[in-house]
């Protein structure tokens, strides 16, 4: 006879009621979708090996020849608005070492050369040295993640980016337990970058967070938008997007990557401490001292448009807000 | 100069001063556009405009006295008259568009956010300046017009300060303005100065020649 395990073993408190069972499915696809769950083939990269210690001296290009990134995992948009256009996207940017005026940037960033590229990584980690960005990149599932982006100038837009988390890189370089903290820089080369040769800001352009913020889920070290490699004025080839943190925090043209174990300095930081916190979370409750970040204009409106409620953490509060379990969100701005 | 001629010349300066406006409008509708700030471009170029305006009354004074075209003194009224059109229009715009008449939001910045206060003095100031602008007002209040139109001096540098205080951290173009008005406000003290001193030794001639 054969054994077959009788339904009545189950005590009925013990089955999982089917509502249950269908929320537990759809966490897991979240999660999943995420990438706060790992699955098998995501840690499929090879092992990094720095540019000097390479046998072949040939670079290779990372991206197809016609800058068009395809085969794009998609990830659920928690955006109901419409993406901004692709001439606003590029067109009206902040990127100083271009010039200062907004569309600056996409008149004068022809001058940037995103290929070859390196980053160097360096503190506290195990794998250190200079990496090319095609190996940075290799084994990576590109994203199209459609996130709002939020200025410290009360301004927003809606951007399809493509990328991939920023910790599933920075796991790669193996940081030791007094990796708190990650910092970043942006090229600093007068000959490219036209708007370095003025002291506006302290160059090279750096940034910072914490261990926790660089490792979160929705941080996505970016390499395109639109389905297309990233254009120079929007920070090509790499660059952070840390979509509930004020954009200047989202640092373009990675040169530098350093684990630190203590805060690292930040260029709007160096330039007003007052105006520009480490943190720079967006919220609605904490103005700049001189003007408020209540509410925000969406970038492609017409002259008629209404400025719109600003959201706490830029509406990733669910995501994010448990990073801040402890702090006090208006004195640590 | 007949007052056909500086007739002529006022009309000049009254269209070249609504170019931007019309710029702005023509742009606004569809030739060319706004880009995609629409409401913070048009905010902007009024105000811009504005401070320009100002910062050209106060060069007139000087141009007259180096040059000798006295004429000039008579395109000063239109100039500020068009600059205070162009602070409320860019007063306007703050309000309605982009504000959207939130009273208690723009309560909150006039009262709050130093440089929404001082642009708000400065148009608020500018109104007393703009209503005694008619010839029979400069009649009435004869030397207390003088007195009262150097108010301007003090609009000036609101409105220098008003844009300096919303930049981030490019303060190019804020201290551009800001060493025009120091000019422009120096040439002014240094002839008070000069006359003030030749006003002491006149008077000391006048004691001299007195106690002969």
């Amino acid at each position: 006879m054969m054994l077959i395990k009788r339904p009545q073993d189950i005590k009925a408190s013990e089955i999982t009621p089917e509502s249950t069972f269908r929320q537990r499915r759809m966490l897991l696809k979240t999660a999943l979708a995420m990438g706060l769950i790992k699955t098998a083939d995501s840690s499929a990269q090879e092992d990094l090996i720095p540019l000097n210690q390479k046998a072949s001296g040939n670079r290779e290009q990372p991206f197809p020849g016609d800058g068009r990134l395809s085969d794009l995992k998609s990830w659920p948009s928690a955006v109901n608005s419409e993406p901004t256009s692709f001439e606003d996207v590029t067109g009206y940017n902040n990127y100083y070492e271009f010039g200062t005026g907004k569309t600056d940037p996409a008149s004068n960033a022809h001058t940037l050369e995103p290929h070859p590229w390196t980053v160097t990584v360096e503190g506290e980690a195990e794998k250190t040295g200079t990496f090319a960005l095609e190996d940075i990149i290799k084994g990576h599932t590109l994203e199209e993640r459609i996130y709002r982006f939020r200025c410290v100038e009360a301004w927003s837009m809606v951007v399809p980016w493509v990328g991939f988390p920023l910790g599933d890189l920075l796991k790669r370089f193996k940081p030791t337990s007094q990796a708190k903290y990650v910092q970043f820089f942006t090229l600093n080369d007068s000959d490219q970058m036209p708007g370095v040769r003025y002291p506006v800001l302290r160059w090279p352009y750096r940034e910072g967070l914490t261990i926790a913020e660089a490792m979160h889920p929705l941080t996505l070290l970016t390499v395109g938008l639109y389905g297309q490699v990233l254009p120079n004025q929007n920070g090509a080839p790499l660059r952070l997007i840390v979509p509930w943190k004020y954009g200047f925090k989202s640092i373009k043209s990675i040169v530098r990557i350093r684990f630190m174990d203590e805060q690292p300095q930040t260029s709007w930081n160096m330039a007003n401490a007052r105006e520009y916190g480490f943190y720079s979370n967006v919220n609605p409750d904490a103005s700049h001292p001189r003007w408020s970040q209540a509410t925000e204009r969406v970038l492609g409106g017409s002259l008629f448009s209404a400025r719109v409620p600003t959201l706490l953490f830029n509406g990733y509060s669910e995501e994010v807000s448990s990073l801040y379990a402890n702090l006090n969100l208006v004195t640590n701005y | 100069m007949t007052r056909r001629l500086l007739g002529l010349i006022k009309a000049l300066a009254l269209l070249a001063c609504l170019i931007p406006l019309v710029h702005l409008l023509t742009r606004a509708n569809g030739l060319g556009d706004l880009g995609a700030n629409p409401v913070q471009e048009v905010l902007h170029t009024l105000g811009k405009t504005s401070l320009n305006l100002i910062l050209i009354t106060l060069v007139i004074t000087p141009l007259r006295r180096e040059t000798g075209l006295n004429w000039l003194v008579g395109l000063r009224r239109i100039l500020g008259l068009l600059g205070f059109f162009y602070v409320l229009l860019h007063a306007l715009t703050y309000i309605a568009l982009d504000q959207g008449f939130a009273w208690k939001s723009l309560f909150v910045d006039v009262t709050q956010r130093p440089y929404i206060t001082l642009g708000f003095l400065g148009l608020l100031l500018m109104v007393p300046l703009a209503l005694t602008s008619t010839n029979s007002a400069q009649r009435r209040l004869g030397r207390k017009w003088v007195k009262l139109h150097r108010l301007v001096y003090l609009i000036a540098a609101l409105g220098v300060l008003h844009f300096s205080f919303q930049v981030k951290v490019d303060i190019s173009e804020p201290i551009f303005y800001s060493i025009v008005l120091l000019l422009l406000m120096g040439y002014r003290i240094n002839a008070w100065l000069t006359r003030r001193n030749a006003m002491k030794k006149a008077m000391a001639l006048n004691r001299d020649a007195a106690n002969v």
